[in-house]
């Protein structure tokens, strides 16, 4: 948990640049060779996707990502495996995201005990809202892993205050209505949540859920801690697996892309608030 | 505290008194809960405070009855099978003519329900998932009857198989939507409504069709069909003085299961069997009995049992019927099953189509495909049970949807020798 923290902190000129790419798409190889492209570029905590069959939170991008992966043979072991392979390399965040059904098919102690084997720093679950999670919750805490929780422009205040008491690692603040994917807008009342956010809890605020260029990237680091960018990366993947095109022009699309969006992290101006206390 | 996970499910008590549940947590013994994005928890707290309050107000329950009376046609018949009952030699079956609502199926009991909580709650717009494409019509019928814009999304699938329902919605005015993800039928049209209901939750009611998905859904479509089994009590006690041995109801989602089911979850003497489809088999990987070949997890923000691989990714559900062709089951069934209240059998796609000829010939009612689950099922009951004893069928839908597809998989035979 502590690497999670000093992730955020280690930088007060930007905010957190959180990548998210699903593990085996298209391939268990190719998916960590994304992995170590967004890391060069410099992610500050990579959120690595367990594939699911039935992701509720996520759009036709991430869909579709996830089904390559499961076609490919690839399950939550696999994710564990991308985590370890990781680990000794690099000092960023890592935090794994799942639905809920493969964590309890597996097992809650044994998943969270794998995942700290492995060297996961925080589980991301978009689909165990606040009032299921209190049992998930003791299991990751028994293992030094941060069951990061998600709050969104429909939570109330009330809920807000109620989430962010019990949060560890960082807060994952749902940018818009929807699922995953791609906006040309972003919501009006973003940087309000993530202001009612800050005031219920100590732990950083990162924004998802539709960040997709970097000028919005930069307008969220105004006011936020860390963006998280899944879609518009794992589109890129999933265009160049359409078009049959290989490793070498998709590595650089992905890392130039990524850099694009770090310094589009940096703070100017009044806007250059680090806001850990 | 009620979270109660799959690897610590509780003791189970032996007549689980009905009433109780779900408790606070939404919650049926361990199943059920709200397992879904943040983004909807706040329209369900807000749903489960308007359905409490309006539930209990007298003038919303007699609109609600004015609609089932004047506009579906209830109370449906409780019919006494009299040639079936001769053939079958054992107890005398009944069926309740839940066929004969409009729009030919129990969907309607459910859609008008929500129909008035989404006009009470000022939403002027309705989505729906569907499978057969039954509770479709039954949610596009009430959005015209009610002025309500209507979204029905369906599987690629399940709209080639049922074309005609497909017509229908779009002829009463909703826009269909093809879910084109995963194996194309129930379970991915739920995912897309589900979807779409995350984006557009400030100002679209969700009319789910099932006792599935997240609280307080799994209660809300149980009290709404509820009148099912208030209505076959009172006519049973009205024909025969006495209750019935035991009632027959498929189950795909459970929705006609449950009505049937719950008013007589207290009554011991009263049998409850629930009929999963079986598709080509058990012994096969084509079949939709999450009871007798799934295990617990979490599906459409609810745990229940569920087919899905060694790793909790959900495999595909098949059966002959589009109705029951879903890897889940509601969480109220799931405890029914484990506290032992309820028995829930497989009927594979043969043993459907010979009930549905069977039911055709004896009594001149075509059922749909999905109700002639229980009617293969109570083939196999009544012959075992005395003449003195009752059964009831939960014939939850008509057949005419189902003749076209009928005629295709016999190759046009229509008297079923193909």
């Amino acid at each position: 948990m502590e690497r999670l923290e000093r992730a955020f902190r280690k930088r007060v000129d930007r905010a957190a640049f959180i990548p998210f790419l699903n593990t085996g798409d298209p391939s268990f190889d190719r998916s960590l060779a994304f992995f170590r492209a967004v890391l060069r570029a410099g992610a500050d905590i990579l959120e690595i996707g367990a594939p699911y069959s039935d992701p509720l939170a996520d759009g036709p991008v991430i869909q579709a990502s996830a089904l390559r992966s499961l076609q490919a043979g690839f399950r939550l072991p696999q994710v564990f495996e991308a985590a370890s392979a990781l680990r000794p390399e690099t000092d960023a965040g890592l935090v794994l995201f799942t639905y809920i059904n493969p964590v309890l098919q597996y097992g809650l102690e044994r998943f969270f005990s794998d995942a700290r084997t492995a060297g996961a720093d925080g589980v991301v679950i978009p689909d165990l809202p606040f009032e299921e999670s209190d049992p998930v919750r003791a299991v990751a805490d028994s293992h030094g892993i941060a069951l990061i929780p998600l709050v969104a422009p429909t939570s109330g205040e009330d809920r807000i205050a109620g989430i962010c008491r019990q949060a560890r690692g960082f807060v994952y603040c749902v940018s818009s209505l929807g699922v995953t994917g791609e906006r040309a807008r972003m919501s009006a009342r973003l940087q309000e949540l993530v202001q009612t956010a800050r005031r219920y809890t100590e732990v950083p605020v990162a924004v998802g859920f539709g960040v997709s260029r970097p000028d919005q990237a930069h307008e969220i680091a105004g006011f936020a801690d860390g963006v998280i960018v899944g879609s518009a990366i794992v589109r890129r993947i999933g265009e160049a697996v359409a078009a049959g095109r290989g490793d070498e022009a998709l590595l650089a699309s992905v890392s130039g892309f990524a850099g694009a969006l770090i310094e589009a992290l940096h703070r100017t101006g009044a806007a250059a608030t680090p806001t850990l206390r | 505290m009620s979270h109660t996970h799959v690897d610590a499910a509780p003791s189970v008590a032996k007549t689980p008194a009905g009433a109780r549940y779900p408790d606070a947590y939404g919650r049926f013994g361990p199943f059920g809960g709200r397992y879904v994005p943040e983004t909807l928890m706040s329209a369900l707290h807000q749903l489960e405070a308007d359905y409490l309050r309006l539930s209990a107000d007298p003038g919303f329950q007699e609109e609600l009855q004015y609609y089932l009376t004047h506009y579906s046609g209830r109370p449906t018949p409780l019919y006494f099978a009299e040639r079936l009952t001769e053939h079958l030699g054992g107890a005398r079956i009944y069926l309740k003519r839940e066929d004969l609502n409009h729009t030919g199926a129990h969907k309607i009991n459910n859609t008008i329900g929500q129909a008035l909580l989404a006009l009470k709650t000022g939403k002027r717009r309705v989505i729906a998932e569907t499978g057969a494409g039954q509770h479709g019509v039954a949610t596009a019928t009430v959005a015209a009857r009610f002025g309500l814009a209507c979204t029905v999304f369906m599987g690629e699938e399940d709209m080639r198989r049922q074309a005609l329902n497909v017509f229908r919605m779009r002829m009463l005015g909703a826009e269909v939507v093809p879910a084109t993800t995963g194996t194309r039928t129930l379970k991915d049209a739920t995912n897309e409504a589900i979807r779409h209901w995350v984006e557009h939750v400030e100002d679209t009611y969700y009319i789910i069709g099932s006792v599935v998905g997240p609280h307080p859904y799994p209660r809300i479509v149980r009290d709404f069909q509820r009148v099912i089994g208030d209505e076959t009590k009172r006519q049973m006690l009205e024909r025969e003085d006495r209750l019935p041995d035991a009632v027959v109801a498929c189950v795909g989602g459970g929705s006609n299961a449950m009505g049937m089911f719950y008013p007589f979850i207290e009554d011991d003497g009263v049998e409850l069997i629930g009929v999963e489809a079986a598709g080509d088999g058990l012994e096969t990987e084509r079949h939709a009995a999450s009871i007798a070949r799934g295990r617990p997890g979490v599906l459409h923000g609810a745990l229940t049992y569920l087919l899905q691989d060694e790793y909790g990714q959900v495999t595909p559900a098949h059966s002959i019927s589009a109705g029951l062709d879903y890897p889940g089951i509601g969480p109220e069934h799931a405890w029914l099953h484990q506290s032992g209240r309820a028995r829930y059998v497989p009927v594979t796609d043969q043993e459907a189509l010979d009930a549905f000829y069977l039911l055709s010939k004896l009594e001149g009612i075509i059922p749909a495909l999905e109700s002639a689950h229980a009617v293969a099922q109570a083939i196999k009951e009544a012959p075992r049970m005395g003449r003195d004893q009752v059964l009831v069928i939960c014939l939850s839908g008509r057949g005419d949807k189902d003749v076209e597809q009928i005629a295709r998989l016999t190759g046009g035979m229509a008297d079923g020798t193909a």
